[in-house]
């Protein structure tokens, strides 16, 4: 066997057991922390492609920044384990059925006949050869027109995400500050008008 | 090394990029004067629509145009559909106008996000490849998960569009998966090298059949056919009325536009194997969307059943292109206009339908019961008379719009050989006149229950007037209409 087949194969098992520890962890932060494994085994298995920049933006990107921030979402969420998780014993069954048939067609269609490993040997590329480079260049000229759609996915993305949470609360202390230096003296005091105080005569209200 | 690279034409997109240009600034204007003048967002996006449409007029070509290395196509059929989406969606603005403004929801984010689902829709009816096809749809649908949650205080709502996000999602996902099993059979991802790949024959029919299948279940959700017609009901009863009218109209174009570029252009060689999926989808469709229509009280959900109905019969059209394994070019033009003439129609009298929901609310009071349709007649003969029409026209009696569609689409079928199908078809037509004539008859016959007077604004009343009588205008003149399809496809690629 040679020696990259085996790194494939100690990937993917790691991968495979890791994606199905972050649905069985009874700890959330367990969870995260596998889907962490997981992705680092599949950026394993990019570079193992020839992918080197995507296998390196995954680690970057999804690794280094976004599961971070997962993490920290649900360290500070409070999650009640038990509630989540009741029904799972009694849906599994179900579940497995399921997915257990879906798994097998796919086997059945998908088996190493069309895409097997042999079909996808890559290619003995020289060793200047930019990986980078090349994604650069097609991103930004035949796939210019895709990657422009994607970032107004993004804007809307980033709109919808601010209309559906963003609330002006009435307590807020926010500090405005030109308005604090634009402020003058007539709007921190105002000066009333008040009629005169009239002492009433010492008979009082008896009128008699 | 960048040698052969062809700097892509920009005309044949000009219309996309005049909305892009025009959504900024309605995002600029809606920071700086949103708070003061609400009605400058609304104003400037009935702008950039009217705009788009001019620029689509000016720039349409009798020839098929592709550019961004073949990646976006501008053909007849690419401006019909996109004129008729400018027009559904200004016809959406002017019937909700009011409805948002009693309801404080005719926030700038609406305005926004109705110009991105446009500009959506724009990219999938344009679409020449996998990649821009599946990018619209994504713009598209993110834009409408939005719009369902915009009133984010009413739980209804927030549950509405958790349901359509998950199965949007989900949706998606076998969208894509499909897409990446023919990618990986065919070796391309435009839609012209996919038709080219399948005509040589070279690709394995195994991985191609076991993609087409994740590629029509992707299509049928968005359409709302039946096994993944599961989010419509609950999604047009939960969003704000104006929202339901949006997506009730203007997505079914582009869905049509989907189907159409996705299976007619891109998977003509599978024509056989996607015809029996979406022969078995439309019968389902037209069995339970009129069946379960009969039970509804609410006239949303109502109208959604309907919707999965009227969807399926549009199937019928699309799924009789190929007569016994052979392509006849007549046979085929014929039926893919008369799907096209249905949708078209549709939109038109759902558009309709549901302007009679808004026409009917106020401030405080959602008119979507068919309890509020009671006495219709009573309170106003004319907008009664309107409404009947929209009835009258969607259950398919003659001389309306919706009549001609139904004939249009059942002669494909029959033509095609779908006779047994056809007769189902129009038995399950007649179970749904039931409840298009319930809402006739507590119109006309029974007491009005609630007797307050109509407040609608004068754009509402107007529109609402010409859009009944369209649907019974247009029904006059069925070839004209029909030409106008035909030509739109026989100009495309």
């Amino acid at each position: 066997m040679e020696f990259k087949t085996l790194l494939f194969y100690l990937f993917s098992t790691i991968t495979v057991i890791a994606a199905l520890r972050v649905i069985t962890a009874r700890n959330p932060v367990h969870a995260v922390l596998f889907l962490v494994l997981a992705f680092f085994n599949v950026a394993g298995l990019w570079m193992l492609l020839q992918a080197e920049f995507l296998s390196l933006a995954l680690v970057m990107v999804y690794v280094g920044a976004v599961m971070v921030l997962f993490l920290f979402v649900v360290m500070m969420l409070d999650i009640n384990i038990e509630r989540v998780r009741a029904g799972f014993w009694s849906n599994l069954p179900l579940g497995i059925v399921v997915g257990g048939l879906l798994a097998s067609e796919m086997a059945v269609v998908l088996s190493g006949k069309y895409f097997g490993l042999a079909n996808l040997p890559p290619q003995n590329l020289p060793a200047n050869y930019s990986n980078t480079k090349e994604l650069a260049r097609v991103l930004f000229t035949d796939y210019a027109y895709p990657f422009e759609v994607a970032s107004v996915i993004l804007l809307v993305a980033i709109i919808v995400a601010v209309m559906l949470t963003m609330r002006r609360r009435k307590d807020n202390k926010a500090m405005h500050s030109s308005d604090q230096i634009a402020v003058k003296a007539k709007d921190r005091m105002r000066i009333v008008k008040m009629a005169p105080e009239v002492d009433l005569p010492a008979s009082g209200g008896d009128k008699a | 090394m960048l040698n052969n690279f062809v700097m892509p034409d920009l005309y044949p997109a000009a219309p996309e990029i005049f909305l892009l240009l025009m959504s900024f600034l309605v995002l600029f204007v809606d920071l700086f004067f949103g708070a003061t003048h609400r009605w400058m967002a609304a104003m400037l996006t009935a702008v950039s629509l009217l705009g788009a449409a001019l620029i689509t007029l000016v720039t349409s070509d009798p020839q098929p145009v592709l550019t961004f290395s073949g990646m976006f196509i501008d053909d007849m059929l690419a401006d019909f559909l996109k004129l008729m989406t400018y027009f559904a969606v200004l016809m959406m603005l002017v019937y909700s106008r009011q409805y948002l403004a009693d309801r404080g929801l005719d926030k700038g984010e609406f305005y926004l996000l109705v110009i991105y689902a446009t500009l959506g829709m724009m990219i999938m009816i344009s679409a020449a490849n996998f990649l821009t096809m599946y990018l619209g749809l994504e713009l598209m649908s993110l834009s409408l998960y939005g719009l369902v949650a915009i009133d984010r205080n009413s739980t209804r709502c927030t549950e509405a569009a958790m349901k359509y996000f998950v199965l949007g999602a989900l949706a998606s996902g076998l969208l894509l998966y499909g897409m990446s099993m023919v990618y990986g059979a065919t070796g391309s991802l435009e839609l012209g090298g996919v038709a080219q790949a399948l005509y040589q024959g070279q690709s394995e029919k195994t991985v191609l059949v076991f993609g087409l299948v994740f590629i029509v279940a992707g299509i049928a959700f968005k359409l709302g056919l039946v096994p993944f017609h599961m989010w419509i009901p609950d999604v047009y009863h939960g969003a704000p009325t104006a929202v339901t009218m949006f997506i009730g109209s203007a997505p079914k174009l582009a869905a049509f536009a989907m189907a159409l570029r996705l299976l007619v252009y891109g998977l003509l060689g599978l024509a056989t194997d996607w015809q029996k999926m979406l022969l078995v989808m439309a019968v389902l469709s037209i069995a339970l969307g009129n069946l379960a229509a009969i039970a509804q009280t609410n006239i949303k959900r109502m109208l959604a059943y309907s919707a999965i109905s009227h969807m399926g019969y549009m199937v019928l059209g699309l799924m009789s292109g190929m007569v016994a394994g052979k392509i006849d070019p007549f046979t085929a033009t014929n039926a893919y206009s008369s799907a096209l003439y249905y949708t078209v129609a549709y939109v038109l009298m759902s558009l309709g339908a549901f302007g009679a929901v808004l026409l009917l609310s106020r401030a405080g009071y959602e008119a979507e019961n068919l309890e509020d349709f009671k006495g219709l007649n009573k309170r106003s003969p004319w907008f009664a008379a309107m409404m009947l029409i929209m009835m009258f026209s969607m259950a398919g009696i003659p001389f309306f719009i919706g009549f001609f569609a139904k004939f249009a689409v059942l002669l494909a079928a029959i033509k095609a050989g779908y006779v047994i199908v056809a007769v189902i078809a129009v038995m399950f037509s007649l179970i749904g006149a039931f409840y298009y004539l319930r809402v006739v008859k507590l119109m006309y016959f029974d007491a009005p229950v609630d007797s307050a007077p109509i407040t609608a604004g004068l754009d509402v009343r107007v529109l609402f007037s010409l859009n009944g009588l369209a649907v019974a205008g247009l029904g006059l003149f069925p070839n004209e209409v029909m030409m106008i399809c035909t030509t739109a496809l026989l100009r495309s690629v």
